[in-house]
């Protein structure tokens, strides 16, 4: 999978913009998430729905793993089972 | 991943909030983003290579740079103000392209696309909405190129990649951030970084733009009362023309105005101490930035310019003019000619890196193995990481093999009351190889200085090798539209 890729949750609303990725599997609610989105919602694992912010970004420990939140959704993000955590950014003092 | 993201972010949550306001038009976010899928399908089916904008900032500026983003085509804004002769060969080194603004000053052989600025907008409106499914760029490639200032030699074309300018825009501005009231002035124009990145940063904190097309004192403070400005990024030149605007008795509310960065030349200490007393409850930034490097990579922010005022400590109050300290996203070195690492105080050249340098140009890379980009800059750090500007590594006075800055021989002869501009720069000598050679401005309505109080000003405060050779009065320096100083101009006074 390519940055810059788009992944939508099979479990709620979320969509994220890859920006960093390897192998494993990228999960919202639960549920690997997918280009496309299925026919069928499944359903949201309780134990992955803290909800997704538009704008943040999400990653892992090792930050081998990069999301951006394009849009919200109830699910939260993980990668093969563990959960990413958000990555604030630095702001300038309004710099430009 | 593409640049454009930025607008349909904020477009996606705040569709309906004003984005831009121009000329008196307001844009939402909305209108901006189907303008600049409009745009996408021009750009597409002329098929051209580039997209550029000859033309001072308006709405146009923002609907091409997006436009060209989603359709793949790098955007290259040109400098309107360049003589036939430079802009004819700037327009050849980017055919074909398409065009927007100064129909009069395109030639017809070079095979370019040419649309007035409000024929572009309306076309750009007209050709959205359709309804099918549209395949984007998935910028992989180049957003953005704009020519350097070629102060030195020839114009160079830097390059910036959609992973230089989200790198940035992701590591410093927090999404949605700003409050609905904010306004950001932008004046500086459309084919400078700043003139980008200001608006990248802008939409995607979701402040609204002002616009101020070609910027005049007076109408830069009108528009900031009117618009209730709460941002703005000024050059120095301008800071300097708007406090006298002020000075001269003219009155505006900036009440509202928080916050004025600034950058893109060198603030002489003067400005912007009159600056923080004329605007005591405004945040004053400094940010240090080039092309190649998407922007701002070093800043002092607003606290540390008042907290220098009030220190008593003189290596404290020297910060006031200090680029600040880099961003926590950068790296930055000091180096000397053999790529040594410098300590701190020990002068030499300012090196970079990270995710938004590029360091590109179209011709080659100047990045070495390890990523560092060495910007040509030369100066030094202190023990607490603040980082000063001498220079241009390329403007340093090697005199019997001692390497001398300009700028420190300028900032002693400055301080003569009788000298409100001055400008060394090198002049070929028989013994030396290079020597000091001078231009001085006298101030108005004073008694220029004798040749040799000048050399006993140098003489008792510096080196004697800082002693100039050679002195000429003029009535004022060479400066660019940016506030920048042509040295070679200089040079060129200095040998006739």
């Amino acid at each position: 999978m390519k940055p810059g890729t788009r992944l939508k949750s099979a479990a709620c609303d979320t969509e994220v913009m890859v920006i960093r990725t390897a192998g494993g599997a990228i999960e919202c609610g639960g549920v690997p998430m997918a280009e496309a989105k299925p026919a069928e919602t499944a359903a949201l694992s309780s134990d992955h729905s803290n909800g997704t912010l538009m704008g943040k970004r999400y990653v892992d420990a090792d930050n081998t793993y990069e999301l951006l939140c394009v849009k919200p959704g109830k699910g939260s993000l993980s990668v093969d089972g563990v959960a990413l955590v958000t990555k604030d950014a630095k702001p300038l003092p309004a710099s430009d | 991943m593409n640049i454009a993201l930025l607008l349909e972010m904020a477009a996606e949550s705040a569709p309906d909030r004003v984005g831009l306001v121009c000329d008196g038009k307001r844009w939402t976010y909305g209108d901006l983003l189907s303008a600049a899928r409009g745009a996408f399908k021009l750009i597409q089916e002329s098929g051209v290579e580039y997209v550029t904008l000859l033309d001072e900032s308006s709405e146009a500026s923002m609907i091409a740079l997006f436009g060209a983003a989603l359709a793949g085509v790098p955007y290259c804004p040109l400098n309107y103000r360049l003589p036939d002769e430079d802009l004819a060969a700037l327009l050849e080194r980017i055919a074909p392209a398409l065009v927007i603004g100064d129909e009069e000053r395109v030639a017809g052989d070079q095979g370019h696309t040419v649309y007035a600025r409000e024929l572009f907008t309306l076309k750009a409106q007209e050709t959205w909405p359709c309804d099918e499914e549209r395949e984007y760029d998935p910028g992989e490639g180049v957003a953005v190129q704009l020519f350097t200032s070629g102060t030195t030699a020839a114009p160079k074309a830097a390059i910036l990649r959609h992973s230089n300018l989200l790198g940035y825009i992701l590591g410093t501005v927090e999404f949605a951030s700003a409050d609905e009231a904010d306004a950001a002035l932008v004046v500086v124009p459309p084919y400078h970084i700043a003139g980008i990145s200001a608006l990248l940063s802008s939409t995607y904190a979701n402040r609204c733009i002002v616009m101020l097309p070609s910027f005049e004192p007076g109408d830069w403070l009108r528009l900031a009362e009117r618009e209730n400005v709460t941002n703005a990024f000024v050059v120095p030149t301008m800071m300097a023309r708007i406090i006298d605007k002020i000075e001269s008795g003219v009155k505006a509310d900036l009440s509202s105005l928080r916050a004025i960065a600034y950058g893109g030349g060198k603030m002489p200490r003067e400005i912007i101490e009159k600056a923080l007393a004329l605007m005591p409850d405004t945040g004053f930034t400094n940010s240090y930035g080039l092309t190649e490097t998407s922007s701002t990579i070093a800043l002092l922010g607003p606290e540390e310019h008042r907290a220098t005022l009030a220190s008593d400590d003189p290596k404290v109050r020297a910060r006031l003019t200090s680029l600040g300290i880099p961003l926590p996203t950068v790296e930055i070195q000091i180096r000397d000619e053999d790529g040594n690492v410098l300590g701190p105080n020990e002068p030499g050249e300012i090196y970079v890196r990270g995710e938004q340098v590029s360091g590109e140009y179209k011709e080659r890379s100047a990045l070495d193995a390890e990523g560092w980009f060495p910007t040509r800059d030369a100066g030094y750090m202190d023990e607490d990481g603040y980082l000063f500007l001498s220079g241009r590594a390329d403007d340093v006075i090697v005199r019997g093999g001692e390497n001398m800055s300009p700028g420190e021989i300028e900032d002693v002869v400055l301080t003569h009351p009788c000298i409100s501009d001055a400008c060394a720069v090198a002049i070929p000598s028989v013994e030396w190889g290079e020597a000091v050679g001078m231009a001085i401005v006298p101030r108005y309505g004073h008694e220029p200085p004798a040749e040799d109080e000048i050399k006993e000003l140098v003489r008792s405060r510096l080196r004697s090798s800082r002693v100039p050779e050679k002195v000429i009065y003029v009535d004022e320096l060479p400066y660019n539209e940016m506030g920048k100083l042509l040295r070679c101009k200089v040079k060129n006074l200095l040998a006739d």
